[in-house]
Protein backbone atom coordinates (compact mmCIF):
# COMPACT_ATOMS: atom_id res chain seq x y z
CA UNK A 1 0.00 0.00 0.00
CA UNK A 2 1.84 3.11 -1.07
CA UNK A 3 -0.06 5.50 1.19
CA UNK A 4 2.18 4.18 3.99
CA UNK A 5 5.25 5.32 2.03
CA UNK A 6 3.61 8.72 1.50
CA UNK A 7 2.67 8.95 5.21
CA UNK A 8 6.24 8.17 6.22
CA UNK A 9 7.53 10.90 3.93
CA UNK A 10 4.97 13.31 5.38
CA UNK A 11 6.10 12.49 8.90
CA UNK A 12 9.75 12.99 7.91
CA UNK A 13 8.95 16.45 6.52
CA UNK A 14 6.93 17.37 9.63
CA UNK A 15 9.48 16.08 12.15
CA UNK A 16 12.31 17.84 10.34
CA UNK A 17 10.42 21.15 10.33
CA UNK A 18 9.49 20.74 14.01
CA UNK A 19 13.06 19.92 15.03
CA UNK A 20 14.33 23.02 13.20
CA UNK A 21 12.00 25.07 15.44
CA UNK A 22 13.14 23.31 18.58
CA UNK A 23 9.79 21.57 18.99
CA UNK A 24 9.52 17.92 20.00
CA UNK A 25 5.81 17.42 19.49
CA UNK A 26 3.50 17.86 16.53
CA UNK A 27 -0.08 18.39 17.69
CA UNK A 28 -1.78 18.97 14.37
CA UNK A 29 -0.76 18.68 10.72
CA UNK A 30 -2.62 20.18 7.77
CA UNK A 31 -2.03 18.67 4.34
CA UNK A 32 -3.35 19.52 0.86
CA UNK A 33 -4.05 16.45 -1.21
CA UNK A 34 -5.11 16.90 -4.81
CA UNK A 35 -7.71 14.50 -6.18
CA UNK A 36 -5.26 13.72 -9.01
CA UNK A 37 -2.32 13.17 -6.68
CA UNK A 38 -2.73 9.41 -6.63
CA UNK A 39 -3.29 9.33 -2.88
CA UNK A 40 -6.47 8.09 -1.22
CA UNK A 41 -7.48 10.24 1.76
CA UNK A 42 -8.77 7.45 4.01
CA UNK A 43 -5.75 5.24 3.35
CA UNK A 44 -3.44 8.15 4.06
CA UNK A 45 -5.22 8.89 7.36
CA UNK A 46 -4.89 5.29 8.45
CA UNK A 47 -1.26 5.07 7.36
CA UNK A 48 -0.40 8.33 9.09
CA UNK A 49 -1.59 7.09 12.49
CA UNK A 50 0.43 3.91 12.01
CA UNK A 51 3.61 5.55 10.78
CA UNK A 52 3.50 8.32 13.42
CA UNK A 53 4.02 5.93 16.32
CA UNK A 54 7.33 6.56 18.02
CA UNK A 55 7.87 9.88 16.25
CA UNK A 56 7.20 13.50 17.18
CA UNK A 57 3.96 13.15 15.21
CA UNK A 58 2.56 10.42 17.45
CA UNK A 59 -0.98 11.31 18.41
CA UNK A 60 -1.07 14.27 16.01
CA UNK A 61 -4.34 15.14 14.31
CA UNK A 62 -4.09 15.04 10.52
CA UNK A 63 -6.36 17.47 8.67
CA UNK A 64 -6.62 16.87 4.95
CA UNK A 65 -7.79 19.54 2.56
CA UNK A 66 -9.00 18.03 -0.74
CA UNK A 67 -7.90 20.05 -3.74
CA UNK A 68 -10.12 19.72 -6.83
CA UNK A 69 -8.78 19.61 -10.37
CA UNK A 70 -8.84 23.00 -12.05
CA UNK A 71 -7.65 23.58 -15.59
CA UNK A 72 -6.91 26.63 -17.69
CA UNK A 73 -9.31 27.04 -20.57
CA UNK A 74 -7.50 28.69 -23.49
CA UNK A 75 -10.78 29.93 -24.94
CA UNK A 76 -12.50 31.17 -21.77
CA UNK A 77 -9.17 32.55 -20.51
CA UNK A 78 -9.90 31.36 -17.02
CA UNK A 79 -9.65 28.52 -14.53
CA UNK A 80 -12.42 25.93 -14.58
CA UNK A 81 -13.02 23.20 -12.05
CA UNK A 82 -13.41 19.73 -13.53
CA UNK A 83 -16.01 17.26 -12.34
CA UNK A 84 -14.75 13.86 -11.23
CA UNK A 85 -15.26 12.16 -14.59
CA UNK A 86 -11.89 13.61 -15.67
CA UNK A 87 -12.83 14.69 -19.11
CA UNK A 88 -10.16 17.25 -19.73
CA UNK A 89 -12.21 19.78 -21.55
CA UNK A 90 -13.76 23.02 -20.38
CA UNK A 91 -17.15 22.39 -18.71
CA UNK A 92 -18.32 25.72 -20.14
CA UNK A 93 -17.19 25.71 -23.78
CA UNK A 94 -15.87 22.17 -24.39
CA UNK A 95 -12.36 23.19 -25.52
CA UNK A 96 -9.66 20.60 -24.62
CA UNK A 97 -7.74 21.74 -21.53
CA UNK A 98 -4.38 20.07 -21.08
CA UNK A 99 -3.06 22.70 -18.66
CA UNK A 100 -3.67 21.58 -15.08
CA UNK A 101 -3.63 24.35 -12.48
CA UNK A 102 -4.54 22.46 -9.32
CA UNK A 103 -5.33 18.91 -8.31
CA UNK A 104 -1.94 17.23 -8.20
CA UNK A 105 -0.83 18.62 -4.82
CA UNK A 106 0.76 16.47 -2.16
CA UNK A 107 1.92 18.95 0.44
CA UNK A 108 2.18 19.78 4.13
CA UNK A 109 0.78 23.26 4.60
CA UNK A 110 1.21 23.99 8.28
CA UNK A 111 1.57 22.35 11.65
CA UNK A 112 0.75 23.05 15.25
CA UNK A 113 3.82 22.26 17.32
CA UNK A 114 4.83 22.31 20.97
CA UNK A 115 8.42 22.80 21.99
CA UNK A 116 10.49 21.62 24.93
CA UNK A 117 12.09 25.02 25.11
CA UNK A 118 8.77 26.91 25.52
CA UNK A 119 8.37 28.80 28.76
CA UNK A 120 5.95 27.14 31.15
CA UNK A 121 3.18 28.98 33.01
CA UNK A 122 2.17 28.19 36.70
CA UNK B 1 2.97 23.12 30.13
CA UNK B 2 4.15 23.99 26.66
CA UNK B 3 2.39 26.55 24.49
CA UNK B 4 1.43 25.24 21.08
CA UNK B 5 2.22 27.44 18.11
CA UNK B 6 1.45 27.27 14.41
CA UNK B 7 4.27 26.77 11.95
CA UNK B 8 3.86 27.36 8.24
CA UNK B 9 5.58 24.59 6.33
CA UNK B 10 4.43 24.65 2.69
CA UNK B 11 6.58 21.68 1.75
CA UNK B 12 5.90 18.89 -0.69
CA UNK B 13 5.36 15.60 1.07
CA UNK B 14 7.68 13.85 -1.35
CA UNK B 15 10.25 16.64 -0.94
CA UNK B 16 13.10 14.21 -0.32
CA UNK B 17 12.34 12.21 -3.46
CA UNK B 18 11.71 15.35 -5.52
CA UNK B 19 14.98 16.95 -4.43
CA UNK B 20 16.93 13.81 -5.27
CA UNK B 21 15.14 13.50 -8.61
CA UNK B 22 16.02 17.11 -9.37
CA UNK B 23 19.68 16.44 -8.57
CA UNK B 24 19.64 13.32 -10.73
CA UNK B 25 18.00 15.23 -13.58
CA UNK B 26 20.80 17.81 -13.38
CA UNK B 27 23.42 15.08 -13.39
CA UNK B 28 21.80 13.34 -16.36
CA UNK B 29 21.82 16.69 -18.17
CA UNK B 30 25.50 17.26 -17.41
CA UNK B 31 26.27 13.74 -18.64
CA UNK B 32 24.23 14.31 -21.81
CA UNK B 33 22.22 11.10 -21.35
CA UNK B 34 18.54 10.93 -22.30
CA UNK B 35 16.48 9.15 -19.66
CA UNK B 36 13.09 7.52 -20.21
CA UNK B 37 10.85 5.95 -17.52
CA UNK B 38 8.44 3.28 -18.80
CA UNK B 39 5.25 2.74 -16.80
CA UNK B 40 2.27 0.48 -17.35
CA UNK B 41 0.26 -2.32 -15.79
CA UNK B 42 2.05 -5.66 -15.33
CA UNK B 43 2.22 -7.65 -18.57
CA UNK B 44 1.73 -4.71 -20.93
CA UNK B 45 4.86 -5.44 -22.94
CA UNK B 46 7.31 -2.99 -21.38
CA UNK B 47 10.18 -5.47 -21.34
CA UNK B 48 9.49 -6.65 -24.88
CA UNK B 49 9.26 -3.10 -26.23
CA UNK B 50 12.34 -2.07 -24.30
CA UNK B 51 14.35 -5.08 -25.51
CA UNK B 52 13.36 -4.20 -29.08
CA UNK B 53 14.24 -0.55 -28.49
CA UNK B 54 17.63 -1.37 -27.00
CA UNK B 55 18.42 -3.80 -29.83
CA UNK B 56 17.76 -1.10 -32.41
CA UNK B 57 19.44 1.80 -30.61
CA UNK B 58 22.60 -0.14 -29.72
CA UNK B 59 23.56 -0.19 -33.40
CA UNK B 60 24.34 3.53 -33.23
CA UNK B 61 24.19 4.57 -29.60
CA UNK B 62 25.45 3.65 -26.14
CA UNK B 63 22.45 2.41 -24.19
CA UNK B 64 21.69 0.86 -20.80
CA UNK B 65 18.64 -0.01 -18.74
CA UNK B 66 17.54 -0.60 -15.18
CA UNK B 67 14.34 -2.48 -14.39
CA UNK B 68 12.31 -2.77 -11.20
CA UNK B 69 10.41 -5.88 -10.08
CA UNK B 70 9.30 -7.22 -6.72
CA UNK B 71 11.14 -10.46 -7.40
CA UNK B 72 13.35 -12.23 -9.96
CA UNK B 73 15.93 -10.80 -12.33
CA UNK B 74 14.12 -12.22 -15.35
CA UNK B 75 13.51 -8.84 -16.93
CA UNK B 76 17.14 -7.69 -16.65
CA UNK B 77 18.20 -10.93 -18.32
CA UNK B 78 15.71 -10.40 -21.14
CA UNK B 79 16.82 -6.80 -21.64
CA UNK B 80 20.46 -7.89 -21.72
CA UNK B 81 19.77 -10.11 -24.75
CA UNK B 82 19.80 -6.85 -26.71
CA UNK B 83 23.51 -6.52 -25.97
CA UNK B 84 22.94 -3.56 -23.67
CA UNK B 85 23.93 -3.49 -20.03
CA UNK B 86 20.87 -4.07 -17.88
CA UNK B 87 20.55 -4.07 -14.11
CA UNK B 88 17.71 -5.40 -11.97
CA UNK B 89 16.27 -3.48 -9.02
CA UNK B 90 14.52 -5.91 -6.67
CA UNK B 91 12.00 -3.94 -4.63
CA UNK B 92 10.75 -6.92 -2.56
CA UNK B 93 7.48 -5.37 -1.44
CA UNK B 94 7.56 -1.84 -2.84
CA UNK B 95 5.17 -1.45 -5.73
CA UNK B 96 6.96 1.37 -7.55
CA UNK B 97 10.45 2.75 -8.12
CA UNK B 98 11.66 5.77 -6.19
CA UNK B 99 14.54 8.10 -7.06
CA UNK B 100 16.93 6.68 -4.48
CA UNK B 101 16.46 3.15 -5.80
CA UNK B 102 17.33 4.29 -9.32
CA UNK B 103 20.29 6.32 -8.10
CA UNK B 104 21.67 3.34 -6.19
CA UNK B 105 21.28 1.10 -9.22
CA UNK B 106 23.46 3.40 -11.33
CA UNK B 107 26.52 3.16 -9.08
CA UNK B 108 29.63 2.40 -11.07
CA UNK B 109 28.18 3.37 -14.45
CA UNK B 110 29.78 6.24 -16.35
CA UNK B 111 26.67 8.22 -17.34
CA UNK B 112 28.65 10.49 -19.66
CA UNK B 113 29.45 7.43 -21.77
CA UNK B 114 25.73 6.79 -22.31
CA UNK B 115 23.37 8.24 -24.89
CA UNK B 116 20.19 6.60 -23.55
CA UNK B 117 19.24 5.26 -20.13
CA UNK B 118 15.91 3.45 -19.84
CA UNK B 119 14.13 2.83 -16.57
CA UNK B 120 11.48 0.12 -16.63
CA UNK B 121 9.22 0.76 -13.66
CA UNK B 122 7.40 -1.85 -11.63
CA UNK B 123 4.19 -2.88 -13.42
CA UNK B 124 1.59 -0.72 -11.71
CA UNK B 125 -0.82 1.90 -13.07
CA UNK B 126 -1.30 3.64 -9.73
CA UNK B 127 1.73 4.21 -7.52
CA UNK B 128 4.48 5.21 -9.99
CA UNK B 129 2.54 8.46 -10.63
CA UNK B 130 3.86 10.17 -7.55
CA UNK B 131 7.55 9.39 -7.86
CA UNK B 132 9.76 11.53 -10.05
CA UNK B 133 12.82 9.52 -11.09
CA UNK B 134 14.68 12.39 -12.75
CA UNK B 135 13.60 11.22 -16.20
CA UNK B 136 13.33 13.32 -19.38
CA UNK B 137 10.41 11.33 -20.70
CA UNK B 138 7.69 9.29 -19.02
CA UNK B 139 6.31 6.67 -21.40
CA UNK B 140 2.95 5.09 -20.58
CA UNK B 141 2.08 1.79 -22.26
CA UNK B 142 -1.44 0.53 -22.85
CA UNK B 143 -1.64 -2.84 -24.58
CA UNK B 144 -4.55 -3.55 -26.94
CA UNK B 145 -5.45 -6.51 -24.75
CA UNK B 146 -6.64 -4.28 -21.91
CA UNK B 147 -9.43 -2.44 -23.64
CA UNK B 148 -10.04 1.03 -24.98
CA UNK B 149 -11.20 2.63 -21.73
CA UNK B 150 -8.08 1.91 -19.67
CA UNK B 151 -6.78 5.47 -20.11
CA UNK B 152 -10.02 6.86 -18.64
CA UNK B 153 -9.61 4.68 -15.57
CA UNK B 154 -6.16 5.98 -14.69
CA UNK B 155 -6.29 9.77 -15.03
CA UNK B 156 -3.61 10.31 -12.41
CA UNK B 157 -0.84 8.40 -14.16
CA UNK B 158 -1.65 9.59 -17.66
CA UNK B 159 -1.47 13.18 -16.42
CA UNK B 160 2.14 12.65 -15.41
CA UNK B 161 3.05 10.98 -18.73
CA UNK B 162 4.64 12.61 -21.76
CA UNK B 163 3.79 10.04 -24.42
CA UNK B 164 1.54 6.99 -24.79
CA UNK B 165 2.46 3.77 -26.59
CA UNK B 166 -0.33 1.39 -27.54
CA UNK B 167 1.50 -1.94 -27.49
CA UNK B 168 0.88 -5.50 -28.69
CA UNK B 169 -0.64 -4.24 -31.96
CA UNK B 170 -0.21 -7.74 -33.43
CA UNK B 171 -3.15 -8.78 -31.22
CA UNK B 172 -5.40 -5.82 -32.07
CA UNK B 173 -7.54 -7.70 -34.59
CA UNK B 174 -7.82 -10.80 -32.40
CA UNK B 175 -9.22 -8.80 -29.47
CA UNK B 176 -11.35 -6.53 -31.62
CA UNK B 177 -9.55 -3.42 -30.45
CA UNK B 178 -11.20 -0.14 -31.47
CA UNK B 179 -8.24 2.17 -32.11
CA UNK B 180 -10.33 5.27 -32.84
CA UNK B 181 -12.14 4.89 -29.52
CA UNK B 182 -8.88 4.30 -27.66
CA UNK B 183 -7.30 7.41 -29.18
CA UNK B 184 -10.39 9.49 -28.39
CA UNK B 185 -10.30 8.30 -24.79
CA UNK B 186 -6.63 9.12 -24.47
CA UNK B 187 -7.20 12.64 -25.80
CA UNK B 188 -10.19 13.06 -23.50
CA UNK B 189 -8.13 12.53 -20.39
CA UNK B 190 -4.81 13.99 -21.62
CA UNK B 191 -5.47 16.41 -24.52
CA UNK B 192 -2.61 16.79 -26.96
CA UNK B 193 -0.49 13.82 -25.84
CA UNK B 194 1.34 12.02 -28.65
CA UNK B 195 0.41 8.37 -29.22
CA UNK B 196 2.42 5.59 -30.88
CA UNK B 197 1.21 2.15 -31.94
CA UNK B 198 3.76 -0.65 -31.71
CA UNK B 199 4.24 -4.35 -31.92
CA UNK B 200 7.59 -5.53 -30.61
CA UNK B 201 6.77 -8.89 -32.14
CA UNK B 202 6.22 -7.81 -35.74
CA UNK B 203 8.20 -4.57 -35.63
CA UNK B 204 5.16 -2.45 -36.44
CA UNK B 205 5.67 1.16 -35.38
CA UNK B 206 9.16 0.55 -34.03
CA UNK B 207 10.88 2.72 -36.66
CA UNK B 208 8.73 5.72 -35.75
CA UNK B 209 9.28 5.05 -32.05
CA UNK B 210 13.07 4.90 -32.45
CA UNK B 211 13.03 8.09 -34.53
CA UNK B 212 11.01 9.84 -31.80
CA UNK B 213 13.60 8.85 -29.19
CA UNK B 214 16.49 9.94 -31.44
CA UNK B 215 14.89 13.34 -31.95
CA UNK B 216 14.42 13.76 -28.22
CA UNK B 217 18.07 12.96 -27.54
CA UNK B 218 19.12 15.45 -30.21
CA UNK B 219 16.80 18.13 -28.83
CA UNK B 220 18.15 17.60 -25.32
CA UNK B 221 21.73 17.98 -26.51
CA UNK B 222 20.88 21.04 -28.61
CA UNK B 223 19.26 22.67 -25.60
CA UNK B 224 22.12 21.80 -23.21
CA UNK B 225 23.64 24.87 -21.66
CA UNK B 226 21.25 27.27 -23.39
CA UNK B 227 18.29 27.31 -21.00
CA UNK B 228 19.65 25.88 -17.76
CA UNK B 229 18.37 22.93 -15.75
CA UNK B 230 14.85 21.57 -16.33
CA UNK B 231 12.28 22.04 -13.57
CA UNK B 232 10.66 19.08 -11.87
CA UNK B 233 7.20 18.12 -13.06
CA UNK B 234 7.23 20.34 -16.13
CA UNK B 235 4.62 18.98 -18.56
CA UNK B 236 5.72 18.29 -22.12
CA UNK B 237 2.60 18.12 -24.23
CA UNK B 238 3.44 17.35 -27.86
CA UNK B 239 1.77 19.78 -30.21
Amino acid sequence: MHELSIAQSMIDVACEAAAREGADQVIKLRARIGVLSGVAKAALQFSFDLAAEGTACEGAVLEIEDVPVTVMCPRCHGAQELPLSYTFCCPVCGTPTPEILTGQELEVVCMEIAGNDDTTGT
Amino acid sequence: MTTPRVLEVRAKILKKNDELARAMRAEFARAGVFVANLVSSPGSGKTELLTSTLSRLIRSYDVAAVVGDLATDNDARRLATSGAEARQIITQSICHLEADMVRDSLQGWDLSALDFLFIENVGNLVCPSSWDLGEDLRVLLFPVTEGEDKPLKYPTLINTADVVVISKMDLAVAVGFDMDLARRNIQQVRPGIEVFETSAKTGQGIDAWIEYLRQHLQRKRDRAGSIGPQTVGEPTIMS
